[in-house]
């Protein structure tokens, strides 16, 4: 217990009010989570682990219970701090990539840092490493349209790490990939982790959670099972 | 910071180019109506300017006041009382440059089988001078013309015209009723009065002449009316109450309660009411031609509401990554404004052509002014600021989960 949590949940709920009366996905969770982990989350649909992840991302708030990120109280913070939050300690990966079709891959990447008012040349410089990082320095003047699925999130996953967040997030980042493209991201996403990127990742597949180091999983909103993962698939 | 989200906004513009045409088309037409519709008004104000200050406001006019013979009132002009050494008097006042008696009558012309009804005016050598007015041809009346009472007439353009046709008129002898003149000048071309009287249409005599040959008064130097120039700049009302208190003074009436025994204008009323008129035509041309302004903006508003919507997801993805409520709004206020601006460019030289077009198809005078151009590149650019700042406000106000979930 030396090293403070970077994520922590206590009894967190979340319910949403519908016509037919309100309606609680999360019942209470409970959750831990240390700089340099790198954590799968697992359940069936409607278990509550994508609005949990939500509220991890702070784009979503929690109905009750507490969440604080880096030490702070993610529940007290302004809209404006919880951009900041967004912008500078959170890197976000979705399923669907969300690259900005009409701007280029280097662009895109940048965009972050564009909300970080960080200037224009730095901005660029930062970007193109970034890609090359990722293995798309000749794709940088590309539009996402012009370049594979699996190109795309790898792109997506550069603009995650634009700004050098505390953690970063993935939500089912395989899930719109073949299993060779699935691979290389997962690959991408080991290698970061090893770097000492904190990763948290959303998936249904098994093969997906064991490149994790830990798996969490959750049934009808609440988190039943939190366990290591023995035989880690090497990639 | 600004400068990628201008190019963003530049980007976006270009994303959907036969939107954005037609959008823009909605401010193009509305500037361009309100370019056209000040640049045509102000010409009107200025064409109605020049002619006021053809008759020039500087000028004052004093007619003899009126008889009241057992209570019937006869009309200014019908008492004797206004002389010329009324008018010498007045020229000795400060800020004065000139004073011309006119007596006038309408008269026979005749010339060689042709006969022509004119208004004959008397007047004296200043009287030219006084209506800023030129001798096109021949000499100009001088002051032995006046003293000797000399039968030699000036006729305007018209009257030379309908008496004379091509012929040339000047050194030709002609009659005035049946006393001979000899024409001796002709007068440069004045045009259309303000109400619409051809003002080329005249002639003019020696007063001395006129009183002597033509239809003269019974009292020696007796005036029906005194036209009087002052300096330009001076200050008109102190003018105009240095005259009155003269006169006053002249014609004995001491009493301040008295009213005066003649009548004293001057052409600033004129103009002021002239001009008055047409800033209220340049005025309504403006508001109708801003209520299509109006519909333009209504347009853009319409096409960024549809935008925002289409833009959820893309607003959902830039506030996850940390763009701020702010950062969206100024997002869709710079496309908006670019929009509207460019839209409004256009407009002006939509508009600014359209004035060209008008003024050489239909001979109307235009002006187009410094002021409308700033007007309407302000007004575009209020209009871009107020019809996009709802549809601004509506993207910036999203949840982010809901935007990014929006398909």
């Amino acid at each position: 217990m030396a090293t403070p949590y970077l994520v922590e949940t206590k009894d967190l709920k979340k319910a949403y009010v519908t016509d037919a009366g309100a309606f609680e996905v999360l019942h209470g969770v409970n959750f831990t989570f240390r700089e340099g982990e790198f954590t799968a989350i697992m359940g069936p649909s409607g278990s509550g682990k994508s609005t949990f992840m939500n509220i991890l991302g702070c784009l979503d708030t929690p109905t009750s219970g507490v969440y604080s990120l880096l030490g702070q109280d993610v529940l007290t913070l302004s809209p404006n701090e919880l951009a900041r939050t967004r912008n500078l300690f959170l890197g976000f990966v979705f399923q669907g990539y969300n690259l900005l079709p009409k701007a280029d891959l280097l662009e895109n990447v940048g965009l972050p840092l564009l909300y970080a008012r960080v200037g224009s040349a730095e901005r660029k410089r930062r970007s193109l490493a970034l890609l090359e990082k990722v293995g798309l320095g000749p794709w940088a003047r590309h539009r996402p349209s012009q370049v594979s699925g699996g190109q795309q999130q790898r792109a997506a996953i550069a603009r995650a790490l634009a700004s050098e967040p505390k953690l970063l997030l993935a939500d089912e980042p395989t899930g719109n990939l073949d299993s060779q493209t699935s691979d290389d991201v997962m690959s991408l996403l080991i290698s970061l982790n090893n770097e000492g990127a904190s990763l948290i990742l959303v998936t249904h597949e098994p093969d997906v959670a064991a490149c994790a180091k830990r798996i969490v999983r959750f049934r009808d909103g609440l988190l039943v099972e939190d366990s290591p993962v023995l035989h880690r698939r090497a990639l | 910071m600004f400068p990628a989200m201008f190019l963003e906004a530049l980007r976006a513009m270009g994303s959907n180019r036969l939107r954005t045409f037609l959008t823009m088309l909605g401010m193009v037409i509305g500037v361009g109506a309100v370019v056209l519709m000040l640049a045509v008004g102000e010409g009107a104000r200025v064409t109605i300017k020049k002619q006021v200050d053809a008759l020039g406001t500087n000028i004052f006019i004093v007619l003899a006041g009126f008889q009241n013979t057992a209570g019937v009132r006869s009309g200014s002009g019908s008492r004797q009382n206004l002389t010329q050494a009324d008018g010498d008097a007045i020229e000795g006042l400060d800020d004065i440059l000139a004073v011309s008696p006119v007596s006038f009558a309408s008269l026979q012309l005749v010339y060689s089988g042709r006969n022509w009804n004119v208004m004959v005016n008397g007047v004296n050598e200043r009287y030219l001078s006084v209506r800023s007015w030129d001798v096109a041809d021949g000499r100009e009346m001088d002051s032995i013309d006046s003293q000797s009472a000399a039968r030699v007439i000036w006729l305007g353009q018209s009257s030379a015209k309908e008496l004379f046709g091509s012929d040339d008129p000047l050194g030709k002898t002609l009659r005035v009723g049946t006393t001979p003149f000899v024409v001796a000048g002709i007068l440069a071309p004045k045009g259309q009065s303000l109400d619409g009287r051809d003002q080329d249409d005249i002639a003019l005599v020696p007063f001395s002449s006129f009183n002597r040959f033509l239809q003269g008064s019974h009292f020696q130097g007796v005036v029906r009316m005194l036209m009087i120039k002052a300096r330009e700049g001076a200050d008109m009302n102190h003018v105009q109450e240095d005259i009155r208190s003269l006169l006053r003074e002249r014609h004995h009436i001491l009493d301040s309660l008295q009213d005066d025994d003649f009548f004293l204008n001057n052409l600033s009323a004129v103009m002021d009411s002239a001009e008055a008129a047409a800033r209220a035509m340049t005025l309504l041309l403006g508001a109708i031609a801003s209520i299509s302004l109006a519909v333009g903006g209504i347009g853009i508003m319409n096409i960024m509401l549809v935008s925002v919507t289409e833009r959820t997801r893309e607003i959902g993805v830039r506030l996850a990554i940390g763009a701020r409520k702010k950062d969206i709004l100024t997002q869709f206020i710079l496309e908006a404004i670019l929009v509207s601006l460019t839209g409004g460019l256009l407009g002006l030289l939509l508009g600014a052509s359209g004035a060209f077009v008008v003024s050489s198809v239909w001979k109307m005078s235009i002006q187009i002014t410094p002021f409308s151009l700033l007007l309407s590149f302000t007004v575009s650019l209020a209009t871009g600021l107020f019809f996009g700042f709802y549809p601004a406000w509506k993207a910036s106000g999203q949840n982010p989960i809901e935007a990014l979930r929006y398909q």
